[in-house]
């Protein structure tokens, strides 16, 4: 049982160093974006769930689980809100990319408004 | 162990504080600080004070800069330099 | 054996923050460095919780969740304050 507790933690501390790994060298403010909260989520998910699984003579299910929770709640939530701002505050695309749809959405109602 | 996580969290707590005095401006120094804040918290609770490391946690990291970018907010109206 | 998985685990987490203060270094805007510092924070937390066992006292995770709560709320308001919303 503390064996499984490990790998998964160890599964979980890889799949952090692969968010940092892309926070680090994608190109762009949304990529770095996308790589640094779903990898980072399920890795501290993983990692908290796999310590949680090793030493389970603990009992402390409880705080693990709510703090799972809040990770799971808040990440994709400060994500989407500093994207949007990114957005709006006029920080470009990589020359890679190739559609940006929510710029053509705010053409299309800044016409509708004229 | 211990003692590895508290140096590579005290290199990066100087670096952040060089950073937060060269930087020009004046949001990333903000952003500079929070992270001194954040690993102080982590080091206060790798020497066995948790509730230090919770005061230091709510009130250095959050409190200082939400007051900070507020504080910005008012004495700059509207310019976002970069 | 399980404990040395669970420190070369602690020890990648840790190459983890370096990797993300290395663009908070780096990055050339602003949402750069919120980025980082998210990331930061999120790996943090998972090390709080390693401590909070390696050490084998509870009380540390309180810790873990008044941290993600306070640093939530710093991340959303800089974003505001990008938006110039606040």
């Amino acid at each position: 049982m503390e064996m499984l507790g490990a790998i998964v933690t160890l599964a979980g501390s890889i799949l952090l160093f692969l968010g940092a790994l892309g926070i680090l060298r994608m190109p762009d403010v949304y990529n770095r974006m996308q790589a640094g909260t779903k990898a980072t989520t399920l890795g501290s998910i993983l990692f908290l769930a796999g310590i949680s699984i090793g030493h389970y003579e603990c009992g402390c299910f409880g705080k693990i689980i709510i703090i799972i929770l809040f990770v799971i709640f808040t990440n994709p939530i400060s994500s989407n809100t500093l994207a949007r701002a990114a957005h709006f505050a006029g920080i470009g695309l990589t020359k890679r990319s190739v559609k940006d749809d929510l710029k053509d959405d705010d053409i299309e109602n800044r016409g509708e408004e004229k | 162990m211990i003692s590895i996580i508290i140096i590579v969290l005290g290199i990066i707590m100087i670096l952040a504080a060089f950073l937060a005095i060269r930087l020009k401006n004046l949001l990333s120094a903000i952003i500079s600080a929070g992270v001194i804040s954040l690993l102080a918290s982590v080091i206060y609770l790798l020497l066995a004070a948790p509730d230090v490391a919770m005061t230091e946690a709510a009130i250095g990291s959050g409190l200082t800069t939400i007051i900070f970018i507020f504080t910005l907010k008012k004495i700059r109206k509207g310019d976002l330099d970069d | 054996m399980a404990d040395l998985i669970y420190n070369i685990a602690a020890i990648v987490a840790l190459a983890g923050i370096v990797l993300s203060f290395a663009r908070l270094i780096l990055g050339p805007t602003i949402a750069d460095r919120a980025v980082a510092l998210d990331g930061m924070t999120i790996i943090s937390i998972s090390l709080i919780v390693f401590i909070a066992y390696y050490s084998n006292r509870v009380i540390y995770l309180d810790v873990a969740i008044v941290y993600g709560l306070i640093s939530f709320v710093g991340i959303v308001a800089i974003a505001r304050y990008l938006e110039r919303g606040i």
